[in-house]
Order: structure tokens, then C-alpha cells, then sequence
């Protein structure tokens, strides 16, 4: 066993251990809003034609799931590791930045894919789907728990406390999601709001990844999958090139 | 032969807390090394240096000829550390601690090894239970084992008895001290000097940053002025040209520094010659704490 392949496994058992809240608690708050904002916006809200609109919104919550819980992931792990001093433990071993990477961005991306397929599997007992494209879903699904997992990652490295992690979650990754689409066509939205909808990148995961269910979208899905992988360099680069420092892990 | 640990002029600041100011110091492979000092004095910055825990501004560090930062894996590998605080993941038993332990430095089948550490620590019993549930001492144990997971040839125990109680200290400076035996390098920093004084062989005193003794054990202990002649005195006070020998006077109880025993004598005429009768007298060797005392004293100069 490598320490890289250790390290993932010790990331995965650690929210495995507590599935009832990493997985089924966010598989449940995300059928919630499925069963309430379906009842309250069926009909009004004008999607790609035929597509009825709790239809419509699965897609979009199970994005939703993943990408909040790949950020959770990688985050709160990283820093109940420095607040209780236990990131020690990965500091002393010859672990590699490379290693320390891979493994935090990886464990979020199976608990991303985690939620992510439960509230796919329940919401098919509710509403009625269609799987144009299996592909593109499961390309956007690994490039957004992939960007978030490193967002996340990059925010349990900056944080010194849970309320920091905290903030980033409420006032960064909360918003970008809720105005990403998840609940609407962009199309419906006024032009400005549309215009700044664009510069979003977390629309685009949505938007590619509700293409993979219906074969409709708002932007060419090649488009938004580059646009995705392209924040995903970014990310990492940025993430490694800290971790090679040691920034705020060795002072 | 290439030194266990090799420091060479090793600055640390923290804002403008200047935490090491230049430090110098070879530690040879088989050798009980004590690292003394004040808190503060910088003993567990330069051990973070020495893990990579901390990254020093300028100087180098090296483990068994490695440096710790442009050959972190090989010194990391050769480099095992007890860290002062109390920490530990309270997802995990003692058993997976110490299995994932052994994964970070790539060991697969480690089981045998961890059974006989578990052994000599008296965490057998322990081995299924969630690190939450031990109590202090078990815990500073299961750290002392997650140091010795890929059996470093240099062990680094920071204040590593601070909390624990007398039976886990005497069985803990036993297992180290077989460690020692079979050939691995040991450094210890503590606050108990009895401690030191009893395992280490060679000691390094920090104050503020900086080296300000540096010697074998039994050379600190034989400084030339730090003989202590004790008396208890009736009938007249200490004369007054004694003054500047004293060390501490309680009531009648006087302790004096001597350099030599070739000054008890004049001493004991000085004092007979005031008048005063001794009624009780003892010769002290100096121990550790004395010299760190002294020591520390004259480095404030």
C-alpha cells in the first residue's frame, strides 16, 4: 500500500464512518427541496418545452448534492485536522504534495458520486427521467465534484478555523450554486442576470450535466465541459502549488 | 560517519518573535540526546524544523544525511517524532491508527510489528478501542507507537512524559532506553531534569533561540562551581564574606556554592571564626537542575 492510496482510504473510511450524516442527512435535505419546490413551481416555470419542470430539477439537485458534498468533504476533514492537531499525522510521513492532493480531491469525488447517485436513485421513485446522453453525466459529475473537491480542498488549507470553512461555504460555494441554474432555465432570466450567470462556472457543470438527461441545454455541452476542466487547472494548480509551499500546513 | 541530525545555522522568526537564532548542533547515530530549555526557548520549533512540521527561514537540516527539505522522503522515512500535544483522530481504534500509520510510509504488512510495539507499550488490551475512549496516558502511548510504525533509525520524543504518570514514565524510559540499546538514536526534550540526567548522554541547553551549553552529561554535572556545601548554623549569624557564595538561606539553613572541595575548609573557618556553631552540615553534588539554573542565569547576562 502507498501512502497516497492510504491516505485516500483513511479520507473515505473517516466519512463512511459516519455515513448517516455525510451521506443519508444530504440525501435527505436534497429530496426535500425536490418535493418542495416541485409542488410550489410545477408549471410556472417555463423549461426546454416538453420537459416537465420536477423533471427538470432533478438534475439540477443531484449537481447540487454533489458539488456541495465534494466540498464538505475535502474541507472539513482538513480542518478538524488542524484544529484538533491530528494533520500531523499526515505531515510526518514522506507523503508528497502530489499524494496529498489526489487523495483529499479523490475522497471528495466518491463522496460527491456517493450522494450524489442516492438522490438520483430516490428521486426516480418520485419523478420519471430520461437518460439522453449517460456519458456527459458521468463526465460532469466527475469534473464537478473534482473542482469542488479541490475548492474545497484550497479551503480547508486557508481556513484556521471551522467558522472561516463555514463563511466559504455561505457567502462563496451556497450562492454560486443556488444561482447556477439549479432551479431555472437561465433563459428565463432577465438579460443582465443572464449575462452574469455566464461568468459562473458552476453553471455550466449544470447546465452539461442536464444535457446528459434530456439532450437539451442552455450551452453547447463540449463548451461548458472545457470551460469546467479549464476551472479544474486552475484549481489544482493553485492547490499544489500551496501544498508545495506548505502554506498554512508548515509554518 | 554521517550524523544522526546535522544543524548548521538554523535562523527561525515568527513575526518578530525571533524563535531560533542560529543554531549549530551535530547529534552522532547511537547517542541519548537531551534537548533542555526553557518554554519558549525554541526546543519544539527546532524539532518542527527537524519533521518538517516547520520550515526554517535559512540554515539546513539534515537526518542521517538527508535534508529535510529537498530529500523530505528519506528524511522523513529515517524519522520518527512523539509530539508534545495530546493528539490523535477519534474516527479511528488503535489498531487502524496504527495500520493507516504504517500506509503513509508505505509499509503494507505491518501487523507483526504493530503487535510487538502494541506489546511493549501495554496497548494489547487497547487494540480495538476508539482513540476517544482512552484515557491521557493510553493515548501518549498510541502516539509513542505511530512514532516507531516504519522503525526510524532517529527518534524524536518532545516532552513526551509531560502529564503522565510515574508507572507509564518508568515503563515508557525503559522501552526507549532498549530502543537506544539497539542502536537508535534518541532526542528527548523534558522539563524533568532528574529524567535527563539519568537517560541522556550528551545535552543541549536553549535559551531564547540560541545553544548556551552544549556538553556531555557528566561534564555539565562537574562544572567547576557547582559544589554545594549546606549548613545549619547557632549561635551567630552567616559572616558576611560568605555572602556571595550563597545560593539560597532558609532561617538558619544556609546553602553555599563551592568550586572546589578544596574550599570547604576555608569555609568552615570563616564560620567558626564568626562565632557560629554548625549544627548540621552536608555536601551536595550539583545536579541538573542546578547547572540549568546557573546556566540560564548566566545566559540572561
Amino acid at each position: 500500500m502507498s501512502g497516497f492510496s492510504t491516505l485516500l482510504y483513511k479520507e473515505l473510511l473517516r466519512f463512511w464512518k459516519v455515513a448517516f450524516q455525510t451521506i443519508a442527512a444530504p440525501v435527505l435535505t436534497t429530496l426535500l427541496y425536490l418535493l418542495i419546490f416541485s409542488h410550489v413551481m410545477q408549471g410556472r416555470a417555463p423549461v426546454y418545452g416538453e420537459v416537465p419542470y420536477a423533471a427538470f430539477l432533478v438534475p439540477g439537485l443531484v449537481m447540487m448534492a454533489v458539488l456541495q458534498n465534494a466540498f464538505a468533504n475535502a474541507s472539513s476533514s482538513l480542518i478538524q485536522s488542524k484544529v484538533t492537531g491530528n494533520i500531523i499525522f499526515v505531515l510526518l510521513p514522506p507523503l508528497s504534495y502530489w499524494d496529498f492532493f489526489a487523495a483529499y480531491v479523490l475522497a471528495s469525488v466518491v463522496r460527491g458520486m456517493v450522494v450524489g447517485v442516492g438522490v438520483l436513485l430516490v428521486s426516480l421513485g418520485f419523478v420519471g427521467l430520461s437518460f439522453a446522453h449517460p456519458l456527459w453525466i458521468l463526465a460532469f459529475a466527475l469534473a464537478g465534484s473534482a473542482i469542488l473537491g479541490s475548492l474545497g480542498l484550497l479551503a480547508g488549507i486557508w481556513a484556521e478555523k471551522f467558522d472561516q470553512v463555514a463563511a466559504f461555504q455561505s457567502f462563496l460555494i451556497m450562492p454560486l450554486t443556488f444561482l447556477s441554474g439549479v432551479f431555472y432555465s437561465i433563459h428565463s432570466l432577465p438579460a443582465f442576470w443572464q449575462g452574469l450567470s455566464q461568468f459562473n462556472p458552476f453553471f455550466y457543470i449544470i447546465d452539461g450535466f442536464r444535457y446528459g438527461f434530456f439532450g437539451v441545454s442552455d450551452i453547447n455541452p463540449a463548451v461548458s465541459l472545457v470551460i469546467a476542466l479549464a476551472n479544474l487547472l486552475v484549481f489544482t494548480a493553485v492547490s499544489l502549488a500551496l501544498l508545495k509551499r506548505g502554506y498554512k500546513l508548515r509554518h | 560517519m554521517t550524523p544522526a541530525i546535522q544543524i548548521q545555522q538554523v535562523h527561525k522568526r515568527f513575526g518578530a518573535v525571533q524563535a531560533l537564532g542560529g543554531i549549530d548542533l551535530e547529534v552522532a547515530p547511537g547517542e541519548f540526546f537531551g534537548l533542555l530549555g526553557p518554554n519558549g526557548a525554541g526546543k519544539t520549533t527546532l524539532i518542527n524544523i527537524l519533521a518538517g512540521l516547520a520550515l526554517a527561514d535559512s540554515g539546513s537540516v539534515r537526518v542521517l544525511g538527508h535534508d529535510v527539505v529537498t530529500e523530505y522522503r528519506a528524511s522523513r522515512r529515517a524519522l520518527g517524532v512523539v509530539p508534545q500535544e495530546l493528539v490523535f483522530d477519534p474516527f479511528f481504534s488503535v489498531r487502524e491508527t496504527l495500520r493507516i500509520q504504517s500506509g503513509y510510509f508505505g509499509l503494507k504488512h505491518n501487523d507483526a510489528w504493530i503487535d510487538e510495539v502494541m506489546h511493549h507499550l501495554d496497548l494489547t488490551s487497547k487494540a480495538g478501542a476508539n482513540m476517544r475512549s482512552l484515557s491521557g496516558g493510553m493515548k501518549r502511548r498510541v502516539l509513542v507507537a505511530q512514532a516507531l510504525v516504519h522503525k526510524p533509525p532517529v527518534i524524536v520524543l518532545d516532552e513526551p512524559t509531560a502529564g503522565v504518570d510515574v508507572e507509564l514514565r518508568q515503563g515508557l524510559w525503559e522501552f526507549v532506553r532498549g530502543l537506544n540499546r539497539d542502536g537508535h538514536t534518541i532526542v528527548l526534550t523534558t522539563h524533568y531534569l532528574e529524567e535527563a540526567e539519568a537517560l541522556c548522554g550528551r545535552i543541549a541547553m536553549l535559551k531564547q533561540g540560541r545553544i548556551v551549553a552544549l556538553d556531555t552529561t557528566s561534564k555539565l554535572l562537574n562544572r567547576r562551581d557547582s559544589l554545594y556545601l549546606r549548613l545549619r548554623l547557632a549561635g551567630a549569624a552567616l559572616p558576611a564574606a560568605l555572602a556571595g557564595r550563597v545560593r539560597d538561606s532558609r532561617d538558619a539553613l544556609h546553602t553555599l556554592r563551592l568550586r572546589s572541595y578544596a574550599e570547604v575548609e576555608g569555609v568552615l573557618a570563616q564560620v567558626r571564626e564568626a562565632g557560629a556553631q554548625i549544627e548540621e552540615m552536608e555536601l551536595l553534588q550539583p545536579d541538573l537542575e542546578d547547572v540549568f539554573v546557573q546556566i540560564m542565569k548566566e545566559a540572561q547576562g
